[in-house]
């Protein structure tokens, strides 16, 4: 028994679980997907449409389209990451995914790599349909250190992603609502449609706190400038940093969570 | 690891809070009320409950709905954490130890927990990696077990919605058998099944236990099944074993040895409470 849990082999499998099963439920709620997809591409047009009316519409509707696209990407990240409870406990199985001899890094690395994977493939494929209705000039753009800066960025957002996660452990009826709460103030703070320097000034703090903030920032930076990534060595550690801390606190958070589950019977299905 | 009994449960203890006041009075109630914490009230839904089994011993735990049959399993199946007592399974402590747990036990709830768009198949090989398996391997053995309860192959490639409620228990007790399992917690697993699906899986139990030797928890609400099946029985009454033993003994123990008794009649004498009628009808405890 000693020898089985010193092996790497079954855990391996076990993240690997989490990644074809969600893989599969893609496949089965298909028409869900496509439905999700259209509305986040047409979205995502609407809103560079508005960059249409500025005075440098290319460099306008680039910048929106930037935002749209990335907040899609780690908004799908966070999403996946926090509603990983909620969505088993609606299908009647978290009891047996939390009863299985595995560790809880394991089920979320597991969720994790799976939204990073499902989150890049739709994002491009609405970038392909962003594409069709915008003259996206990218030629001048260091696309390079804008993917960089995006795989910094997504282990804050799957630290973040980790403690929301707890509220549906927490409040089987109210956690689900809350996590769109957290997304929401996020999406607020971070300068996802438009600088930052147009908040109010007691908001303002919070956006230093946000990833989201150094991560559009860092992109547009990439991808409008072309600045090299170099040039961006500071935000990368802030990003790099604010995940290595995020991260251990989600795992910590939800082990607590889990804890509380465990005592207060709340580890049962509901719907 | 030889432990002296499978399972060994002392005095444990396990309670909830649930709100006073129903959903009607809440929804009428102003809105900055709906915001105040109501007033709560303490349900010992296990209290100092101690028995132990052997390996290799069915065990049944008979009671009525919402007596802590559940939550004794929960307990077992280390969902819960006791809020006081010992419980361990093979030696290993359920709180201390919940990992080395895991790995030597399976339940199936009365509730066969699926994804339902997925496949038989698919949830099967799920569940085998989870476990750290070999999928062809654990899909061979699941496909052997669901064709001696009765299951056809074809069925396997069917999405879980689309099977009855028979079929997914099946699909539960042959998910659970999949890391063969040293103890299995079966928590009502016929529960709302037709009468040959039933005996399919009374028959299954049986022959698993002769088999492999494991050590079988089973709760229930049909006296039949339980006298049919295990060795000893013990019925729970809000959270209380009020009585434990062999049937026979339970029968001459509390019915004056009247060997036409049936064990109802041994609930009623212990409990002073007649045995429900239709004990199926709600929800689990």
């Amino acid at each position: 028994m000693k020898a089985q849990a010193q092996m790497p082999w079954p855990e391996l499998r076990a993240t690997y679980a989490f990644v074809a099963r969600n893989f599969t439920l893609v496949r089965r709620y298909f028409g869900w997907e496509v439905v999700f997809l259209v509305y986040s591409a047409v979205n995502a047009i609407t809103i560079g449409f508005i960059g249409l009316d500025s005075p440098d519409p290319g460099r306008r509707v680039l910048y929106l389209v930037i935002g749209a696209l990335l907040w899609g990407f780690l908004s799908i990240l966070f999403h996946e990451v926090a509603e990983s409870v909620s969505w088993e406990r609606w299908e009647g199985t978290i009891e047996y995914t939390f009863m299985a001899p595995i560790r809880r890094i394991t089920h979320l690395g597991g969720m994790c790599i799976y939204a990073v994977i499902y989150g890049l493939v739709r994002t491009v494929v609405i970038l392909l349909a962003v594409s069709l209705f915008f003259d996206l000039d990218l030629s001048g753009a260091n696309l390079g250190a804008a993917a960089v800066v995006l795989l910094a960025s997504s282990f804050s957002f799957i630290g973040l992603g980790l403690m929301a996660a707890v509220l549906p452990l927490l409040s089987p009826e109210r956690g689900s609502q809350a996590t769109h709460i957290m997304e929401g103030v996020v999406l607020l703070i971070s300068g996802v449609y438009y600088d930052i320097a147009v908040l109010p000034a007691w908001i303002k703090p919070l956006s230093a706190v946000s990833p989201a903030t150094y991560t559009l920032q860092a992109c547009r930076a990439a991808l409008l400038d072309g600045t090299p990534l170099s040039s961006l060595g500071s935000t990368l550690v802030i990003l790099l940093v604010t995940g290595l801390i995020l991260i251990p606190l989600g795992l910590f958070v939800f082990s607590c969570g889990e804890a509380h589950a465990m005592r207060t019977g709340k580890l049962k299905r509901s719907g | 690891m030889k432990a002296d009994s499978a399972i060994r449960c002392h005095e444990a203890r396990k309670s909830f809070y649930e709100s006073n006041g129903g959903t009607k009075d809440r929804a009428s109630a102003p809105v900055w009320s709906r915001f105040r914490r109501r007033p709560r009230r303490k349900i010992n839904a296990v209290n100092c409950v101690t028995f132990s089994v052997p390996e290799g011993e069915i065990y049944g735990i008979l009671g009525p709905n919402g007596s802590g049959k559940s939550t004794l399993i929960r307990l077992l199946a280390t969902l819960l954490l006791p809020d006081g007592g010992e419980i361990s399974v093979l030696g290993r402590d359920v709180v201390r130890e919940r990992m080395a747990v895991r790995r030597v036990i399976n339940r199936v709830s009365v509730d066969a927990a699926f994804f339902k768009k997925l496949s038989a198949m698919e949830n099967l090989r799920y569940a085998a990696r989870l476990y750290g398996l070999d999928v062809r391997q654990a899909g061979k053995l699941a496909g052997d077990i669901l064709e001696r309860l009765g299951l056809e192959s074809n069925r396997l490639h069917e999405s879980m919605e689309d099977l009855s409620r028979g079929m997914q228990q099946k699909v539960a007790i042959a998910r659970a058998f999949l890391n063969r399992p040293r103890v299995l917690l079966l928590d009502e697993p016929t529960t709302g099944l037709d009468p040959k699906s039933k005996l399919d899986v009374q028959q299954f139990v049986r022959q698993a236990r002769q088999e492999q030797g494991m050590t079988i928890i089973l709760t229930s609400h049909d006296m039949v099944e339980a006298e049919k099946l295990c060795d000893r029985v013990a019925f729970i009454d809000r959270g209380h074993f009020v009585a434990a033993g062999t049937p026979q003994h339970l029968r001459s123990e509390h019915t004056s040895g009247n060997e036409e008794a049936t064990l109802e009649q041994v609930f009623l004498n212990v409990t002073g409470k007649a045995w429900p009628d239709d004990p199926e009808g709600g929800a689990s405890s």
